[in-house]
C-alpha cells in the first residue's frame, strides 16, 4: 500500500516538475509547481513528519505561489511572448541534463550497498512538541536570525519595488 | 506502524531527490524567462529539502528538519527580493528575457 502511494507521488512530483519546466505558459508553470509541492508535501506526510508537511504546503503553495502569479500577472506574461531559444541553446541543455543524471544516478546507485537498512528504535523525535522544544532551546539565535532575516527582505522588497519618485 | 523508510528503502528517496535536483538544472538551462528560472531555483531547493528530511528520518535526528525549517524561511526570504529585482528590471526594459539584460557585457 505504502509502496503504491509513494510510486505514485514520485511520479507526480517529477512529472509535474517536468511541466513546470517545459510549459510555454508562466501561468501553466506556476500552476504545475504548486502541483509538484503539493505532492512533496505528501511526501513529508508519508515520513509522518507533520509540521514540515503543513508548513511547506503553508509557505510554497500558500505564500510564494501567491507571490509569483501576482508577478506574472503584474507583468502581463500570461501571453507567451517569449522567443525561442537556439536550437544548439537547446540541445546543451538536454545533454547537460542527460549527463548529470547519468553521473549522480550511478554513482548513487554504485553506493547503494553501502547504506544500512533502516532499523527503528520508535522514539518521538519529529512531532510537533519535540521539534518546538528544539526549535527554542538549541536554534533559539537561529530562529530569531530567521525572524530578522525576513524582516529584511520584507523591507528590502517594499524598497527595491517602488516606484522612485524626483531623486532631489 | 511500520515506517516507510522500512518498507521503501532510503536509496529511492536519493534517486528521486537527484532526478527532481536534474530537473531543476534543466529548467535553468533550457528556458529564458527569468520567473520560470526562479521556479527551477525552488524545485532545486525543494529537492535537497525532500533529501534533509529523509536523512533526518534515516538518523531518527529531529536536527535535520530544523534545518529545512530554516531553508523554507531563507527560500522565501529569496523569493520576495528576487521578485521584487524582477518587476524593478520590468518596469525599466519592458521585458524579463535574460538574453535582454546584458547592460554589464557579461
Amino acid at each position: 500500500m505504502i509502496e503504491i502511494i509513494f510510486y505514485i507521488l514520485s511520479a507526480v512530483t517529477l512529472g509535474s516538475a517536468f511541466m513546470t519546466v517545459i510549459s510555454k505558459n508562466p501561468i501553466h508553470s506556476a500552476l504545475w509547481l504548486v502541483v509538484s509541492f503539493f505532492s512533496i508535501a505528501g511526501h513529508y506526510a508519508l515520513f509522518n513528519s507533520q509540521f514540515l508537511a503543513m508548513v511547506h504546503i503553508i509557505v510554497y503553495s500558500g505564500a510564494i505561489m501567491i507571490l509569483m502569479l501576482f508577478t506574472i500577472m503584474l507583468m502581463n506574461l500570461n501571453i507567451s511572448q517569449e522567443i525561442a531559444k537556439p536550437i544548439v541553446t537547446k540541445i546543451i541543455a538536454v545533454v547537460c541534463f542527460c549527463l548529470i543524471g547519468l553521473v549522480m544516478l550511478t554513482a548513487l546507485i554504485q553506493n547503494a550497498p553501502a547504506i544500512d537498512a533502516y532499523t527503528s528504535t520508535g522514539k518521538d523525535f519529529q512531532s510537533i512538541e519535540v521539534l518546538g522544544k528544539i526549535l527554542l532551546n538549541e536554534f533559539v539565535v537561529p530562529f530569531e536570525m530567521a525572524a530578522v532575516l525576513l524582516l529584511m527582505a520584507m523591507i528590502g522588497a517594499v524598497l527595491i519595488s517602488k516606484k522612485d519618485k524626483t531623486i532631489a | 506502524m511500520e515506517h516507510v523508510l522500512q518498507i521503501i528503502g532510503i536509496d529511492h528517496y536519493i534517486y528521486l531527490s537527484v532526478l527532481l535536483f536534474c530537473i531543476g538544472v534543466f529548467g535553468i538551462l533550457y528556458r529564458r524567462n527569468a520567473i520560470v528560472m526562479f521556479m527551477s531555483i525552488e524545485i532545486m531547493l525543494n529537492a535537497a529539502n525532500l533529501l534533509l528530511v529523509a536523512f533526518s528520518n534515516y538518523h531518527e535526528d529531529a536536527n535535520g528538519q530544523v534545518f529545512v525549517f530554516f531553508t523554507m524561511a531563507v527560500a522565501a526570504a529569496e523569493v520576495a527580493i528576487g521578485l521584487a529585482i524582477l518587476v524593478s528590471i520590468y518596469r525599466n526594459i519592458g521585458t524579463i528575457d535574460i538574453d535582454k539584460l546584458k547592460n554589464l557585457k557579461g
